[in-house]
């Protein structure tokens, strides 16, 4: 299982102070893995084809107006106070052309271009085949497929097949988003939100939850993983199965001690229904919503100590003795 | 003069307050009470900026620990909340206080002991608000405080009652004021000061206070119904007993980008009152500055959705709002180019106060280019909450409002204590304030785009975020130090700076036409107006204002000012003023304690209290055989 790398591919080392420098920046190409402007879908092409026009006419009014700033200050140096009383026939209509007429006709341009890519938009998500549910919850997100699979803080899609996301939320406002494949949409309780997701490509991609939540906004992560169409289908298949075989005596404590009360692994005892469906665990690159990527010892730290991990997250820390979580930490790293 | 003397030391003796606490409590000057606003709103820019420091060194580097969660979110809620209403607002009043009595010609304000009720107000909901620190309790769930995290489900201790309260409390200080200003600035201004006379500092005062009077009623019953729910079991928000989260949403972005606005078109209008005198000349494009100033403010009630393109509204709805955020900026813009067109036909000086407002113009200009891209639907839904936003809006209100509130201070600074602050340790402090803020806000525009969404205490290493959250951090710094360095040398200069007399910059308005500072009364007697720049055109005008013999008018020596017409400033009648009053501080004290006995729920505090503000009332209009107060 890949842990999904998320960085940024170069480190950017210049110092950004001013404009020029940071429009430089950004059409240098290292916009890290989760720009907006490194598009990897559709989506988020079409809006970074917005993006890139409205920079450059900004630049341009930028350059125009500080430059004149700059000269009407350098040349106020030569001028005299009688010059200065002159009358400026010219300035209001300056005011009217450049201020009301180009600006105007700039920015009422911009308006119905973007309205029209907001429009595609919208149509975009009416003809798609695979409806996913997303529930966010204090701080993770659920993830839900027709076929009753059902993972946490993974999103599995196919690659070049538009995805129809149904957003919801068990509690608070959460918003979901991807940059690298489009547009947020926030999910809102006693709402029913809707948005399409597409990947060109197969890959990950981080997204994390932008509306803030409380206390573990920062750590609600999410991860999209576009499968090739074969692939996915052969994955989301297995999902709705129930667990299969692990290490039985993790299994009772599972069962037995508080894990089972919150969480659920199909075809066991194990039926809680508060935190993550935990049925294939050992299929996921994080833990905690992303705030741990997944191995043994994170595990063990993880089940031990949460609130330490994760300070605020509903998960309780645990008693267990040594064997026992090595137990534990053996079961569910079984659960493929 | 000679023949004026009686007449000026009944002035004198009408209008001294003496010295000492007694009328340091009752004060009713409306100079004194502009400085305590601005004093105290500097106070509280400190303890935002403090705040914000102590964020950006837990976000210097991914994954630290320098504030747990809870720290986090409560200090970043509360810097909001500071900057806002507790800086911004305050301070651009204080100018405001100080300032349009004397730039009208007026006496003082038209409500003098309102104008004082204003201010104790303020300082009461300030110290409402931080009296949460001391129980640990602050406000977080931002500024914003969207249900239903903010309701007694997600939120069960007091701090969401200290926002809704505080909030409550200090709007009754807002809307007081800018019915003052709203009433001084239409009915006493100086005879012949028509509306097409008057300082756009004066417009941008004006269109503030209307956007206030209009704006504020929406966030205060957002509150009230907040607590009706938090407290009474009332159900507007929760969606499971029939309530609709997005209902605050709306009520609160009606209120939220007018208040935007209103902080932003006093802080223009002192653009458009430093550039002219700077530029030693006229500005041109009076009227277009006016008219835009005048449609931002009314424009800015047609935009709140923008704040709400990612909450999943129809689109028909979204394109609406898009629209009038995308010409919104077309008003600005207007103002931009007449500054521009009155730098390129004038001689610029560039003492300390036009560099800041060079300075300010440069951001300003940057902070309207991020604008219409979040007027574009899709971009916005992309690069809202993130950064993006967050250096938006700090290059419009920082940029646009603190930049000219230091231009200001520079300006005006010298007419309150008549010395002049230093000027090479100015320009130290704009640079240094000009490029920390760079530093500091620049970067995230980048971290925006690349995905760092805000409101997050901390960030994963590796993606990519790092740097410049390191740089943005070192920029906090160099900002803070800019600004220390002009609050040092505002005081330094209070003892020791340069005599400034009383027209140290050659200025167009009357505040110039008084001596600095100027005496209890302002003007011995109000001058008449003869054009919109008084000073330039009307050479009988000079420290004492316009004398009689050449047609000021003395009232007599009274306790007085005068009131005119709305449109045309003609003379309609003389307005008795009252004398200080114990009662504004003394009602204050009574509803603070209302609010204090809401918070900690006891029935039989806020009754007490509620009495005492009664009693307060009846002082405040017992008749005393003089008219205190038309």
């Amino acid at each position: 299982v890949s842990t999904g790398r998320v960085g940024c591919a170069r480190e950017s080392a210049a110092p950004v102070l001013f404009l020029a420098a940071g429009v430089a920046l950004l059409a240098g190409g290292c916009s890290g893995e989760s720009s907006i402007v490194s598009p990897k879908g559709p989506a988020a092409r079409s809006v970074a084809g917005i993006w890139w026009p409205m920079l450059a006419v900004a630049t341009a009014v930028f350059v125009f107006v500080t430059g004149m700033l700059l000269l009407a200050a350098a040349r106020g140096r030569r001028r005299t106070e009688e010059q200065a009383r002159t009358p400026a026939l010219w300035g209001e209509p300056f005011i009217v052309i450049a201020g009301v007429l180009i600006s105007g006709a700039i920015l009422v341009g911009f308006f119905v271009f973007s309205l029209g890519r907001m429009q595609a938009l919208a149509d975009g998500g009416r003809k798609t085949k695979l409806t996913v549910s997303v529930i966010g919850h204090d701080w993770w997100w659920e993830v839900r497929y027709p076929n009753g699979a059902v993972s946490a803080n993974e999103i599995h899609i196919p690659a070049g097949v538009k995805v129809q996301l149904a957003l919801s939320t068990d509690d608070v406002i959460h918003s979901f988003w991807v940059p690298t494949l489009g547009p947020k949409t926030d999910m809102i309780p006693g709402q029913h939100n809707t948005m399409w997701l597409q990947a060109s490509e197969p890959g990950v991609y981080r997204g994390q939850c932008a509306e803030f939540c409380g206390l573990q906004h920062a750590n609600m992560i999410i991860r999209v993983v576009a499968d090739a169409p074969a692939d996915f289908d052969r994955w989301v298949a297995a999902q709705a199965e129930p667990a299969g075989p692990s290490d039985e005596v993790g299994r009772r404590i599972f069962e037995t001690q508080t894990c089972a009360g919150c969480h659920r692994v199909r075809g066991t005892a194990a039926q809680g229904a508060v935190g993550p469906d935990l049925t294939h665990f050992a299929g996921r690159a994080t833990l905690g919503a992303g705030v741990l990527p997944t191995s043994p010892d994170n595990l063990r730290r993880w089940i031990a100590d949460p609130q330490g991990v994760k300070p605020g997250a509903t998960m309780p820390p645990t008693t267990l003795s040594a064997d026992q979580l090595n137990a534990l930490v053996a079961y569910l790293e079984g659960l493929r | 003069m000679t023949t004026l003397a009686p007449d000026i030391e009944h002035l004198e003796e009408q209008w001294h307050e003496p010295p000492g606490l007694g009328s340091f409590l009752t004060t009713v000057d409306h100079k004194r009470i502009g400085k305590r606003y601005l004093y105290t709103g500097l106070l509280f820019l400190v303890v935002g900026g403090v705040e914000s420091l102590v964020m950006r060194v837990q976000l210097a580097h991914s994954n630290l620990h320098v504030l747990d969660p809870e720290t986090y979110n409560q200090l970043f809620s509360m810097h909001g909340v500071t900057m806002m209403f507790l800086f911004a607002t305050p301070v651009l009043s204080g100018f405001g206080n100080y300032l349009v009595p004397l730039m009208i010609g007026a006496r003082d304000m038209a409500f003098p002991r309102l104008n004082a009720f204003g201010y104790w107000v303020f300082l009461g909901a300030g110290v409402f608000f931080h009296s949460s620190f001391l129980v640990h309790r602050l406000p977080d769930a931002g500024w914003f405080n969207y249900t239903p995290l903010s309701d007694s489900v997600y939120s069960a201790g007091p701090n969401i009652d200290f926002y809704a309260l505080g909030l409550i409390f200090v709007g009754i200080s807002t809307t007081a004021g800018s019915i003052n200003f709203i009433v001084t600035i239409l009915k006493t201004r100086a005879p012949g000061m028509s509306l097409d006379r008057m300082p756009i500092f004066v417009w941008g005062e004006l269109a503030m206070a209307l956007t206030v009077v209009f704006a504020l009623p929406a966030l205060t019953l957002a509150n009230v119904m907040l607590e009706l729910e938090r407290r009474a079991g009332f159900h507007f928000f929760a969606p499971a007993s029939g309530g609709q989260p997005l209902l605050w949403q709306h009520l609160f972005w009606i209120f939220g980008h007018p208040e935007v606005y209103l902080v932003v078109l006093p802080a223009l209008g002192i653009a458009s009152a430093i550039i002219p005198t700077m530029c030693r000349r006229p500005m041109i494009g009076y009227t277009y500055i006016v008219l835009a100033e005048m449609a931002i403010a009314l424009l800015g009630f047609g935009v709140w959705v923008h704040h709400m393109f990612a909450t999943g509204l129809p689109t028909i709805g979204l394109s609406f709002i898009s629209l009038t955020s995308f010409l919104i900026v077309i008003p600005s813009g207007v103002q931009i180019f007449a500054w521009l067109a009155t730098m390129w036909a004038g001689k610029p000086v560039l003492r300390t106060p036009m560099l800041f407002i060079l300075g300010f113009i440069v951001l300003f200009v940057i902070g309207g280019l991020s604008g219409p891209m979040l007027a574009a639907v899709p971009l916005d839904q992309q690069v809202t909450d993130t950064y993006f936003v967050v250096a938006h809006f700090h290059y419009v209100l920082v940029g646009g409002a603190m930049f000219p509130i230091f231009a200001g201070i520079y300006f005006w600074a010298p007419k309150m204590t008549g010395r002049l602050l230093h000027e090479g340790w100015g320009k130290v402090s704009f640079w240094l304030m000009f490029i920390g803020f760079n530093a500091l806000f620049f970067p995230m525009h980048i971290l925006g785009l690349r995905g760092q969404p805000r409101r997050t205490y901390t960030y994963q290493a590796g993606l990519g975020w790092d740097f410049l959250n390191l740089l943005e951090t070192i920029g906090a710094f160099i900002l803070a130090l800019g600004i220390l360095i002009t609050f040092v040398n505002w005081i330094w200069s209070t003892k020791r700076g340069q005599p400034a007399g009383h027209d140290p910059w050659g200025g167009d308005t009357l505040e110039w036409a008084t001596t600095s500072p100027p005496a209890e009364y302002n003007f011995e007697a109000i001058p008449t107006v003869r054009s919109r720049e008084p000073m330039w055109d009307q050479p009988e005008l000079g420290p004492h204002g316009q004398p009689v013999e050449a047609g000021g008018r003395g009232l007599g020596g009274g306790h007085n000012t005068l009131c005119t017409s709305l449109l045309e400033a003609e003379p309609e009648v003389v307005v008795p003023m009252p004398h200080e009053s114990p009662w504004p501080l003394l009602l204050t004290i009574a509803l603070g304690g209302i609010f204090l006995g809401l918070l900690i729920r006891s029935w039989l505090f806020w009754t007490v209290a509620a009495i005492a503000a009664v009693v307060s009332v009846a002082g405040w209009f017992w008749p005393r055989g003089e008219t205190q107060e038309t």
